[in-house]
């Protein structure tokens, strides 16, 4: 059976915020899968980046349930190569911040241990908060 | 001092958070080496974090304020007459706060109305006139000139196999990057100057897993794996850096990666400014080797490089 797709307003609306957010044109991604084939963390990611841009594109809010936005580290890898000049890294980045704007983080300064806390370097911390933290 | 080209420079230096704690070792053999070729880095008044990571959303001006505030300071060191007049660059030895800062600065000169709102807010801080140009220390000495090195270095590091690791933020995006993001080769050229032989690799671009190291170290701990991995497969036996992230990730995660593969062999992994001191003859307490994980001495003295 294939699968219906459906375009209601709110996911038209959320694409809308997203290219707003991220500057950059998603409707232009042509699903060649240059992303997703370089990102050197995509065996981490539950889908792909080329399929996070797809949902986006077709207003599929369930992206925002996908763990790829939190572990895309922001790497550009994806940005220098994509043929048509996309930059997922900015679209990963945007889908962080509507999350993280609803004043959830996604990760807690607890769950550090006290020993991993002495030895772990003021640029991982700081970035790590700046990426994972509202 | 040596003066190469009868040329001094006098410039102003970021040196961000992680050089004043974990990443000494970094920054005194790079200060040290910088004097033997006649480079006075004078370290920015009131320089504060720029904040790391870029901020990538159109509406988020607020985490550009820091990297901008960073520019107004190198300013202030001009009209102090504290480096060289006419001087308008910033250096930094941090590749993370190399692209930060440079990203702020792109930002400002393609949108005049943010300038103007950072401007605004910072009301009684002098405006930021968008001149500054953030530069990183590789680019310094490809400007002065790699022979020029070359002539300087007291000792050569007699084919020490050296993998350059360029990571991420030396690179890319394309705007901030100082070589071509896919075939690089400022590093290969820097370690040749100084008597070592790069060797040619895959992984010399791939992310070392970054700021996952905090809260999901398993991710760095298998890209860290794979990264040394490839540098050994291509002969390297050590691999150099030039950031305090991949360089905590490379080099003190080789702590968490035997834990899990028992069978791993350690590799040393350095500064590029250790080896640089190395080579210049800069007096040994600079090399800040006792902040390396991985004893970085056993494979120099090996070399006959170091004495014992
Ligand atoms: S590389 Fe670009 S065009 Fe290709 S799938 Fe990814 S975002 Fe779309
Ligand atoms: S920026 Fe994100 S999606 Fe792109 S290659 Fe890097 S980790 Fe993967």
């Amino acid at each position: 059976m294939p699968k219906k797709l459906k375009f209601d307003y709110k996911g038209s609306e959320f694409l809308d915020k997203i290219v707003k957010l991220s500057g950059e044109i998603i409707t232009l991604c042509d699903q060649c899968g240059t992303c997703s084939a370089g990102c050197p963390f995509v065996e981490e990611m539950d889908i792909t980046p080329s399929q996070i841009m797809r949902k986006v594109l077709i207003g599929d809010m369930e992206v925002m349930d996908s763990q790829t936005m939190w572990i895309c580290a922001s790497c550009f890898t994806c940005t220098v190569r994509c043929p048509r000049k996309l930059d997922v890294s900015k679209v990963s980045e945007a889908l962080r911040q509507v999350k993280l704007r609803q004043a959830v983080d996604k990760m807690d300064i607890s769950d550090i241990s006290a020993e991993e806390a002495k030895r772990l370097p003021v640029i991982g911390l700081v970035s790590s908060f700046r990426k994972l933290t509202g | 001092m040596s003066v190469i080209n009868n040329k001094k420079i006098k410039i102003s230096y970021f040196p961000g958070c992680t050089l004043k704690t974990t990443a000494k070792n970094l920054e005194i053999s790079a200060i040290e080496s910088a004097k033997k070729l006649g480079i006075e880095m004078v370290e920015l008044s009131k320089w504060n974090c720029c904040g790391v990571v870029a901020s990538l959303t159109s509406d988020d001006l607020m985490k550009h304020l820091a990297p901008v505030r960073n520019l107004i300071r190198v300013q202030e060191m001009q009209k102090n007459k504290l480096v060289d007049e006419g001087e308008n660059r910033l250096l930094t030895l941090c590749s993370m706060c190399f692209n930060t800062l440079k990203l702020s600065n792109k930002r400002i000169h393609e949108n005049n109305e943010d300038l103007i709102s950072l401007n605004n807010f910072m009301y009684l801080e002098e405006d930021y006139e968008g001149e500054v140009e953030v530069i990183h220390f590789f680019e310094l000495i490809k400007e002065i000139g790699f022979e020029k090195v070359k002539e300087q270095a007291k000792t050569t590091l007699k084919d020490l196999k050296i993998a350059p690791y360029y990571g991420c933020m030396l690179l890319r995006p394309k705007e901030v990057g100082l070589d071509d993001a896919e075939s690089p080769n400022i590093m290969e050229n820097f370690i040749e100057s100084i008597g070592g032989t790069a060797i040619e690799w895959e992984a010399k671009s791939r992310c070392c897993g970054s700021y996952h190291t905090v809260n999901n170290k398993h991710i760095v701990i298998n890209l860290a794996k794979s990264i040394i991995e490839n540098a050994r497969k291509n002969g390297a036996e050590t691999i150099i850096t030039t950031c305090p992230l991949c360089a905590f990730n490379l080099d003190s995660r080789q702590k968490d990666i035997i834990e899990e593969f028992p069978d791993f062999v350690p590799m040393p992994i350095f500064y590029f400014s250790q080896l640089m001191a190395l080579a210049l003859g800069v007096e040994e307490k600079y090399f800040g080797f006792d902040d390396n994980y991985i004893d970085p001495k056993k494979i120099l003295e090996e070399k006959g490089l170091l004495s014992n």
